[in-house]
């Protein structure tokens, strides 16, 4: 089954929230080799997790908090 | 306790408001929290043996505090449901009809130096405050306070499914958002 860009960014958006399935992330893999746009958006979104978790952290530290 | 003990947990207190105020936005409710965290803490030392540092554990005391207060507001709210934010749809994500992009997105310069860090996240601060109540609910409880989308759906009382939907949507505006913001403007090829 070939799946979309759609259907793509909802999987990569999943796979942050529960475990793929080997077939899910080997279908993943496939359409990330051919597809740079999914590719960012899957960079993106990991990018966006560690940033929220730097959130609360860098403020706090800051001297002016 | 050892005074020692109470003035390192009374250091924390400007990280744990501000912990508090990203995920329930209302600065009062963040106030009250952090306080019933602190009162908990210092009603409960013996607790703490020093197996982690004073901050992971005054974390973890406010999560639970931070967690009841969500579901009270839910109470409150009277319906579980998220009828009241806006339908925020797939976010400008132009997808064309076949579900291929119609605009593909290009890659992030990626923030780097400590200046670049501090924009980046200035601006994800802005755009998270842009994001539907709820929508931004349910995505903190996951990437901010780190809870199982199980755990979430059941304090919202929503299905996994939804809750899966939910998080797509909130991280595909926050996306969205930060590109507009400008501050990761794609510019290298992609």
């Amino acid at each position: 089954m070939m799946l979309s860009c759609k259907d793509v960014t909802r999987l990569v958006s999943q796979g942050l929230d529960r475990e793929l399935s080997l077939g899910e992330r080997t279908m993943l893999r496939f359409h990330f080799a051919i597809c740079a746009g999914c590719r960012n958006v899957n960079r993106q979104l990991a990018l966006l997790r560690s940033a929220i978790r730097q959130l609360s952290e860098d403020e706090a530290k800051s001297p002016r908090g | 306790m050892p005074a020692d003990l109470r003035t390192q947990i009374e250091e924390e207190r400007p990280y744990l408001l501000r912990f508090a105020r990203l995920q329930l936005r209302n600065p009062e409710a963040a106030e009250d929290v952090v306080q019933e965290a602190l009162v908990a803490a210092l009603a409960a030392q013996a607790g703490f043996r020093g197996q982690s540092n004073v901050r992971t554990w005054l974390t973890g005391i406010l999560k639970h505090k931070i967690i009841d207060a969500i579901r009270r507001s839910s109470r409150e709210l009277a319906s579980g449901s998220f009828d009241d934010d806006p339908d925020i749809g797939d976010l400008g994500y132009k997808f064309k009809e076949n579900g291929h992009w119609a605009e593909r997105p290009a890659a992030w310069t990626e923030p780097d130096s400590a200046l670049e860090r501090k924009q980046f996240l200035a601006a994800l601060e802005q755009c998270l405050a842009r994001l539907p109540a709820r929508t931004a609910q349910a995505f903190l409880m996951r990437e901010h306070l780190g809870l199982e989308t199980a755990e979430i759906c059941k304090e919202l009382g929503v299905t996994a499914t939804h809750c899966w939907v939910l998080l797509y949507r909130a991280r595909m505006a926050l996306r969205q958002c930060l590109e507009s913001h400008g501050s990761v403007r794609g510019t290298k090829g992609g």
